[in-house]
């Protein structure tokens, strides 16, 4: 048994992790400096894995396109469109999307895209980023 | 000896280390030995049925989709095909098979998992993060078909909404001869290891005859012998072209015993049976569109003018489980929404698996009916009025149904 394990091991040594790698090795003794650590480039992190082909990310909203029909309201399971009526265009909370992508399908204008952004939390729901055509 | 009641009563749950999900089971024991067990749902309602008859179906479908973080294809699929039925709409051919490969592929990743966590139950940690590894494989395929990871978004009413190319098929060929490869191990270790066997052997057996008698779904029956599986009894989807058969250990050279290995060995041979069926699929996948109406404008205004009742049964990785709904002409939101989750039947088989055994055995049996709570959880009474919550007993609601029954013939109702 002991060579059968030590040959596992050393295969798993040298064959491709399964999963993703933590973004560091260690977890950092403070998260804030670590951030801000990356920001000026000091300290490297493993970068996310690949994206599956059509990823469903943050959508984009193409203002100008929009004919104001509502029909995205229509399919949208989570309410994270509200229609704004004085402009007869859309309001969209990123916070509140399921990423189905069903709006996108059923816009005549194809106002709406999945883009592959993901990482999108954020500290306030409501600041502007969080919020397309606010 | 006294006539003294020497029996003591254990609570456990609704939160317990040994059970993964939120629900109770009162166990009164003697001794060491379990002499009864009754278990208690109702602790994770989440009024999603609720939810769904305040919208329209194509906004109910990422709903459903949460119902159940394992089944998500399960349940999408059961809303469609019961929405499909009421409306009279049909997928296309197509559809079928798309739908079929990812129903199978949700098959071989929750009996994966759930071979994980029966392995932690009874100690085997380092199996636990073998299967889980393994089961990313299963996972990424699934990502890779459907665009994310969990929550596919994979359904809509009249076909799917995404279509499984040529260009797919290596990944897909290359993560089904994983699983192939990779059985002989999981056999090895589930069936093969002595000490595993010890924890699972003639434990939690369930007769063929309580399986029947207690309505049991799924793989918890199919090991005690019983030949219950929607996928046969009604095809749905593309499993009337395909080429299956019950699963159960006489097949397999085995005794019906219908105990915690039985199950296990269910499991892993519907593994087997699972990239079967794909590379069934796949080798007679039909040409065509993958939805028989594109436009969801149309769509809605069909499903609005609609005016019927519909049912979905499917055989989800723990049984058979099922959706009915109600569209009303003229309104756009669901009239009604009823879901039956395969664990509330498993639930009451329960009662004759705990029976007799020891404390120690009830993490692996409360596991090998492989319990998902979050979909089961359906029932609770709030009085509106006064805002209180209470359940009814079975008793309770047979005093209620013979009333009924009363009433009608007298009548009165
Ligand atoms: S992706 Fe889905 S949840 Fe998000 S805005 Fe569109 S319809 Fe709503
Ligand atoms: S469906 Fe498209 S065009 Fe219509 S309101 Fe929504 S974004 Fe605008």
């Amino acid at each position: 048994m002991p060579t059968s394990t030590i040959y596992t091991l050393i295969k798993q040594l040298l064959t491709k992790k399964a999963t993703n790698p933590f973004p560091v090795k260690y977890t950092p003794n403070n998260m804030h400096a670590a951030a801000s650590l990356i920001e000026s480039g000091d300290l490297t992190i493993n970068p996310p894995v690949e994206l599956p082909p059509d990823f469903r990310g943050k959508l984009s909203y193409d203002v100008d396109a929009c004919i104001g029909c509502q029909l995205c309201l229509k399919v949208c399971p989570a309410e994270a469109l509200v229609f704004k009526s004085e402009e007869r265009k859309v309001k969209h909370y990123v916070s509140r999307c399921t990423f189905c992508a069903q709006c996108a399908n059923i816009c005549p204008k194809d106002c709406f895209e999945m883009t592959e952004e993901f990482l999108i939390a954020g500290l306030d729901k409501y600041s502007d980023d969080m919020i397309l055509n606010p | 000896m006294s006539d003294k009641d020497t029996t003591y009563q254990v609570p456990i749950g609704p939160i317990h280390p040994a059970l993964k999900e939120p629900f109770m089971i009162n166990f009164r024991l003697d001794g060491e030995t379990i002499v009864d067990a009754e278990a208690h749902p109702g602790m994770n309602h989440r009024g999603i049925e609720f939810m769904g008859m305040h919208r329209n179906p194509l906004k109910v479908i990422p709903l459903s989709e949460r119902i159940c973080g394992i089944c998500s294809i399960v349940h999408q699929h059961m809303f469609t095909t019961a929405v499909e039925h009421a409306a009279g709409i049909e997928p296309t051919n197509r559809a079928r098979y798309i739908r079929t490969i990812m129903a199978e592929l949700e098959r071989i990743h929750s009996h994966v998992l759930w071979a994980g966590v029966a392995a932690h139950e009874i100690g085997f940690d380092t199996h636990l993060h073998f299967t889980w590894k393994v089961r990313e494989k299963v996972m990424d395929l699934l990502e890779y078909i459907a665009g994310n990871r969990v929550n596919y978004s994979m359904w809509t009413i009249g076909g799917v909404r995404r279509d499984i190319t040529e260009k797919m098929y290596p990944k897909v060929n290359e993560t089904l001869d994983y699983y192939e490869s990779l059985y002989k191990k999981l056999e090895e270790i589930f069936l093969g290891d002595p000490s595993i066997r010890l924890r699972t052997k003639d434990i939690g057996i369930l007769t063929e005859e309580e399986a029947l008698r207690l309505c049991g779904v799924g793989p918890t029956v199919r090991a005690s012998g019983v030949k219950k599986d929607v996928r046969i009894d009604q095809p749905y989807a593309a499993y009337g072209d395909l080429d299956l058969d019950y699963v159960i250990p006489s097949r397999y050279g085995y005794e019906n015993t219908g105990d915690v290995f039985s199950k296990t060995l269910v499991r892993l041979k519907e593994l087997v049976q699972s990239i079967d069926l794909i590379r069934q699929c796949v080798d007679q996948m039909p040409e065509g569109d993958i939805d028989s109406e594109p436009k969801k404008a149309v769509l809605l205004n069909k499903l609005k003018k609609a005016d019927g009742e519909g049912i979905g049964r499917i055989e989800a990785p723990r049984g058979e489980a099922f959706h009915y709904a109600r569209l009303k002409e003229g309104q756009e939101e669901l009239d009604c929404w009823k879901i039956r989750a395969s664990t509330y039947n498993n639930l009451t088989t329960y009662a004759p698996m705990f029976m007799g055994e020891q404390i120690a055995d009830i993490p692996i049996i409360a596991a090998c009916i492989d319990p998902c709570i979050g979909c089961m959880d359906r029932a609770e009474i709030v009085e509106i009025n006064s805002g209180e919550r209470y359940s009814y007993t079975h008793e309770e609601l047979h005093v209620l149904s013979v009333e009924k029954t009363k009433k009608i013939l007298e009548g009165s109702l």
